[in-house]
């Protein structure tokens, strides 16, 4: 019988979890331990030199996060994960897994501001130096691109930017010159977009936003394609004996999963930033629900935006779900529809006539709509990224980064409809007073 | 060739004694890897290489018309060109199935077996594939597409 190819819904209550080995038990055990016992020496020695797979301690790997890892991967197409303790240390594991001193980074300039501030500062500081370009324009990677570039780096739909890329023309510019394409895919989540399906080689996601869904846990996790080729010569740490594991060559070793073994035993490993199982068994009863969740986050949120786009005290509204959005035909090509209509997740932004000191008076306007700076919970959040989220970055680094003064963001909760357009439209009318 | 789950899982299951043609003696090159896993999961592995005398604490010989019992796996550590005369020899000492390990795909070889109503692998590793289908690979993170609502066997 031929392996069947299961829909992203049945994934992502399936993937990576059958029933317990030990008790048969059908929810995901919580393996709440530090560590796991070896059968005997011989044991311990191949479990260390990775010629069996197996738990050893769970910085390494735990089979509670096991199971949100496998998932991730089999939503996105992947064909290995790695799970961490935020989004920021998924990017990190990716980014210090491929790079080293000397290296360089083409990024996106419309980018989350912590990423810039990885990027720019704290990559920086170990001789790893990144230019960012306008990813309207994939020509503007290519350009950029040195003989020390080893990794582009944007996000598939950008936050608060709202940019979307064109993946498979940036995929290819990557690959023409033998390099991998990371996309952060928090703001669509793998339900709504695919990046590997598109070319990209390794996504990274925020696994806090609408993977776990309620605003209750942090995590991130890494998903690698399994198709690039490390042996291109630009990456001798993938294909070199591991200084850092005993002489392991990881791409030859385990080929199409070597990154994320790389990833594992080196990076994670000796950084630390591993996820809790407690906190991995809150995401994956999030990422249950994924699909059903993005369905009305997308469709609260068109409504959202087109009550926003006739309403005498918005400027502006920036969702590209609005068919008369400049990237809409994009948005079709790349995102999951629901009855024809492409997808646009929960995310906006508009400006409040009146500039900043407006956008201030209708955040503190709002009844339930809460102001905090998080994205992807089932409540309705707002917040104003020019003091909040880009606060650390100047003015033009925040245009650059897609941020404008009059910003509000919005991401768009599973309260009623009716609801979400009553506090809208009674904090905007506050804004005016 | 085959290539779906439940296959895969029978000869996994049915296959006990594993001929690895091209064995390696160094620890880290990837057939000692596969070989020791094997070993550990309770295989008995036979090694084919003439430049060694043993390996993992088994003997190795010099071809495979030279083991003097029964394999059920020939499992192929060579280069694709390479591998028809293995593919001959497996079907003349009666073993259930030829495996072509990652990036050895020799479709000339798989036809052969298949004709002689040989089990076929192609462009895949055993260890790979029993830890993927019966547990180990999934605690490394990797997408092993095993949905089910059994206890693993």
């Amino acid at each position: 019988m031929a392996d069947r190819n299961f829909q992203p819904e049945t994934l992502a209550i399936h993937a990576g979890q059958i029933p317990d080995v030990a008790t048969g038990a059908r929810a995901l055990p919580i393996y709440q331990t530090t560590s796991f016992v070896f059968d005997s020496a011989e044991h311990a020695a191949s479990l260390f030199n990775l010629q069996t797979f197996g738990n050893v301690y769970s910085r390494l790997s735990n089979p509670t996060v096991a199971a949100l890892e496998e998932r991730v991967a089999a939503l996105e197409g992947g064909r290995a994960a790695l799970a961490s303790a935020s989004g920021m240390a998924a990017e990190a594991m990716a980014l210090m897994t491929i790079l080293q001193q000397g290296d360089h980074v083409v990024a996106a300039g419309a980018l989350y501001g912590g990423s810039v501030s990885m990027l720019s500062v704290n990559l920086a500081k170990f001789g790893i130096t990144t230019t960012f370009v306008d990813a309207t324009r994939p020509e503007a990677f290519a350009a950029a691109i040195r003989p020390n570039t080893r990794a582009l780096f944007a996000e598939s739909l950008g936050n608060p930017s709202m940019l979307l890329l064109d993946i498979a023309a940036v995929a290819d510019v990557a690959h023409a010159h033998g390099l991998p394409l990371v996309i952060d895919n928090t703001v669509p989540s793998p339900y709504l977009c695919n990046p590997i399906a598109l070319g990209a080689d390794i996504v990274v996601h925020s696994a806090t936003k609408y993977l776990a869904g309620h605003g209750t846990t942090l995590g991130g996790v890494m998903v690698e394609s399994g198709k690039f080729p490390w042996d291109n010569g630009k990456f001798p740490g993938m294909t070199e004996p591991s200084p850092g594991y005993h002489g392991v060559k990881f791409y030859e070793t385990f080929g199409d999963f070597g990154f994320c073994m790389r990833a594992r035993m080196e990076t994670l490993r000796v950084f630390g930033a591993a996820l809790s199982p407690m906190s991995a068994w809150q995401i994956l009863q999030g990422v249950e629900t994924l699909p059903l969740r993005m369905e009305r986050h997308s469709r609260n949120a068109l409504a959202v935006a087109r009550f926003l786009q006739s309403h005498p005290r918005v400027g502006w509204v920036n969702y590209p779900g609005l068919p008369e959005h400049p990237q809409h035909e994009m948005l079709r090509k790349q995102m999951r529809a629901l009855d024809g209509v492409p997808m646009a997740s929960g995310l906006l932004a508009f400006g409040v006539k009146g500039g900043a000191a407006a956008g201030e008076k209708f955040i503190e306007g709002a009844v339930f709509m809460s102001h905090l700076v998080n994205i992807g919970d089932t409540r309705t959040l707002i917040s104003h990224p020019a003091t909040t989220t880009h606060r650390q970055l100047d003015e033009a680094q925040q245009r650059a980064a897609g941020v404008l003064p009059d910003m509000v963001r919005i991401s768009v909760g599973l309260e009623h409809i009716d609801d979400i357009l009553w506090d809208i439209d009674q904090a905007l009318a506050r804004s005016g007073a | 060739m085959s290539d779906d789950i439940s296959t895969l899982r029978r000869i996994l299951r049915e296959g006990r004694t594993i001929a690895i043609v091209g064995l390696s003696a160094d620890w880290h090159r990837p057939s000692n890897f596969a070989a020791k896993y094997l070993q550990h999961h309770g295989y008995r592995i036979v090694p084919v290489n003439p430049r060694y005398e043993q390996i993992l604490g088994e003997r190795s010989y010099k071809a495979l018309e030279d083991i003097p019992f029964k394999v059920d796996v020939v499992d192929v550590f060579r280069r694709t060109e390479d591998v028809l005369p293995f593919a001959r020899s497996a079907v003349a000492l009666g073993a259930r199935c030829l495996w072509q390990q990652i990036g050895v795909k020799n479709l000339e070889a798989d036809a052969l077996v298949r004709a002689a109503g040989l089990d076929s692998v192609m462009d895949r590793c055993m260890k790979i594939e029993h830890a993927r289908l019966f547990g180990g690979l999934h605690w490394a993170g990797v997408n092993t597409r095993v949905i089910s609502a059994k206890r693993p066997t």
